[in-house]
């Protein structure tokens, strides 16, 4: 009995152990939820998988996604929406951040709370309300506000271009706010000593932006920009929602991981669908690299 | 040149550039709001209206009415199941949240005060995770779900994102600055490594906890993907399912869903203007290198 009390007072008391132990939560959810389902998700992808059992196909699924023009729009889509977004979510939100962090803002508590306000709204509620507003009854808000400004009513959901806008709005409604949040605590970095020195100098309000912030926003505009990154390439329920479902006409709203999903859990195409979502991964990491690379984050003696 | 010139009428040079600039975020306060402004409107009306017209500001006082909340809390049919959903959405937050919380906090722990061979590779798998957009893992997680046997229950929803990356990283983030005299003074006063970890960092760490508290609640109260995959049963079903499932074309319960909607945004949005600083603190600590 004493010794078995010895053990367990060393196992508390050990300094040793102890990280093991706090940690062991964290190796065992990374193994059973990331590494076996990264793992049979890159099995599947080469595997024809149907209710009778898997079957070996090679590289099948990728050599047909190759071939596959609804794909091919999916990615064009998703690509484009990630690349607009980066256009509107990156230099607008800084551009308010800079203006927020100046003294020339009255009442800053209350601006920043209303920007921040949709997200926390849910993507049902968010979606739901954007597709009754780009309803195409001349009743609908966006139609009013249309004839207000002269132009005639759209059928918004339904048409290309205008389809875009009303996917884009709904992502700007939700992350100005946030991203104009990450930007001002990277402000907040920022000596205020290098504005005075700037100003001693001469410099401009331009230059002072130009020579002072954007340089020394770079660590909060590249964390900015890879979940940007992220984000738009794998959107899927501003579609779903704005569209009441997986399906938009001619699959305008189509993104890669709606694609996924039509494969994997409408169709139950488990195998393609993999392939679709390594494709997707493949891609982002691609693109995060080139962006990451390109901005310096590698190099050591940048900092 | 223009900058020259000015400074000799700084005054109301700069009252005009408050005025200006406070002005551009009114506007967008006001844009910003609009679409839940109008959404509040609307659900004061008949919910056919809204399939019939689509959503727009109306201000006309005298077509307005508390029938759809009157509705939605009168005990029917509809009503008990909005209920249900509300209920539902509750619990697997609560469960979710202090879940979370803890397992975080204890690998966070692990991870920031001790020096052990691991951990900076612990940590990297920690960023890794991260790497991986959670939409490509969720078919496969949909599919052990199944062979697990934990589809349809909120063990099936939980498990997976209970070692949340994002929460772990602010945690060591919070936790690495912390000062590790204290464990030491723990061990002279005879506590074991656990009783630290609880009795004496747990209470510095409050501040932390409430940050992640508040975005981790706001995360699983909104989280619609995961939670629609894994319940099939209309009983377990939560707030974001529940309205996702009135939006049919054909439905006729647009009553519920608009006045569900705004319903279902005010806990969270008396939470956010409870706590905002600790909303903003959470959110950007990711931002922040460390």
């Amino acid at each position: 009995m004493e010794k078995k009390n010895n053990v367990w007072h060393r196992f508390i008391y050990s300094q040793k152990v102890a990280p093991y132990v706090f940690v062991l939560p964290f190796i065992i959810s990374f193994l059973l939820w990331w590494i076996y389902p990264m793992g049979s998700t890159i099995v599947m992808s080469f595997q024809d998988i149907k209710p009778s059992g898997a079957e070996w196909i090679g590289f099948e699924n990728y050599g047909k996604l190759l071939k596959d023009s609804v794909f091919h729009q999916a990615i064009f889509n998703s690509t484009m929406y990630m690349l607009l977004t980066l256009v509107l979510l990156i230099p607008f939100p800084m551009l308010f951040a800079v203006l927020m962090d100046s003294n020339l803002i009255k009442a800053k508590g209350v601006w920043k709370a209303v920007l921040y306000m949709p997200a926390l709204t849910s993507v049902v509620i968010s979606g739901t309300l954007f597709r009754l507003m780009f309803s195409e009854y001349e009743t609908g808000q966006m139609n009013v506000l249309m004839r207000v400004l002269g132009f005639e009513s759209q059928k918004w959901l339904k048409a290309y271009p205008t389809a875009y806008i009303a996917l884009l709005l709904i992502c700007c409604w939700r992350w100005t706010g946030v991203n104009m949040l990450y930007f001002l605590s990277g402000l907040k970095g920022i000596d205020k000593g290098l504005y005075e020195s700037a100003e001693i100098d001469g410099a401009t309000a331009w230059q002072k932006f130009r020579y002072v912030t954007i340089p020394l926003l770079k660590p909060t505009t590249i964390y900015v920009l890879t979940i940007s990154v992220y984000a738009g390439l794998s959107m899927f329920l501003e579609s779903f929602m704005l569209w009441a479902g997986n399906g938009s006409p001619n699959n305008i709203g189509l993104t890669i991981v709606g694609y996924l999903y039509r494969r994997g859990i409408e169709k139950m195409q488990m195998g393609y669908a993999s392939a679709v979502g390594l494709v997707l991964l493949i891609i982002a990491l691609v693109i995060n690299m080139i962006q990451l690379v390109a901005n310096g984050t590698f190099k050591k003696e940048e900092r | 040149m223009a900058g020259e010139k000015s400074v000799k009428v700084g005054g109301t040079r700069r009252t005009v550039f408050t005025v200006l600039a406070t002005g551009i975020f009114v506007v967008l306060s006001f844009l910003v709001a609009f679409p839940i402004f109008a959404g509040l409107l609307a659900s004061f009306r008949p919910g056919r209206e809204l399939i019939r017209k689509g959503l727009a500001v109306d201000l006309d006082v005298s077509t307005m009415s508390l029938n759809n909340y009157i509705y939605i809390l009168s005990g029917n049919e509809d009503s008990v199941k909005f209920m249900n959903w509300f209920k539902n959405s509750l619990v697997l937050t609560a469960v979710t949240v202090v879940g979370t919380l803890i397992i975080c906090y204890f690998i966070a722990y692990g991870l920031s005060m001790y020096n052990f061979k691991l951990r900076n590779f612990l940590f990297f798998l920690v960023i890794a995770t991260m790497m991986v957009p959670f939409e490509i893992l969720m078919l496969p997680l949909y599919r052990e779900v199944i062979d697990l046997k934990l589809i349809d229950t909120t063990a099936g929803v939980v498990l997976p994102g209970l070692c949340g990356a994002s929460t772990i990283f602010f945690f060591r983030q919070y936790m690495i600055g912390l000062p590790k005299d204290l464990l030491d003074a723990g061990r002279i006063d005879g506590a074991s490594e656990y009783g630290i970890c609880w009795r004496i960092m747990l209470p510095i760490t409050k501040p932390a906890f409430a940050s992640m508290a508040i975005l981790c609640s706001m995360g699983a109260w909104n989280n619609l993907l995961w939670p629609l995959l894994v319940f099939r049963s209309t009983n377990k079903f939560t707030l974001p399912i529940g309205l996702n499932t009135l939006l049919t074309p054909y439905g006729n319960n647009y009553d519920v869903l608009i006045a569900g909607s705004m319903f279902s945004i005010i806990p969270v949005l008396v939470v956010f203007l409870c706590f905002q600083r600790y909303f903003i603190d959470g959110m950007t600590a990711g931002a922040i290198k460390g």
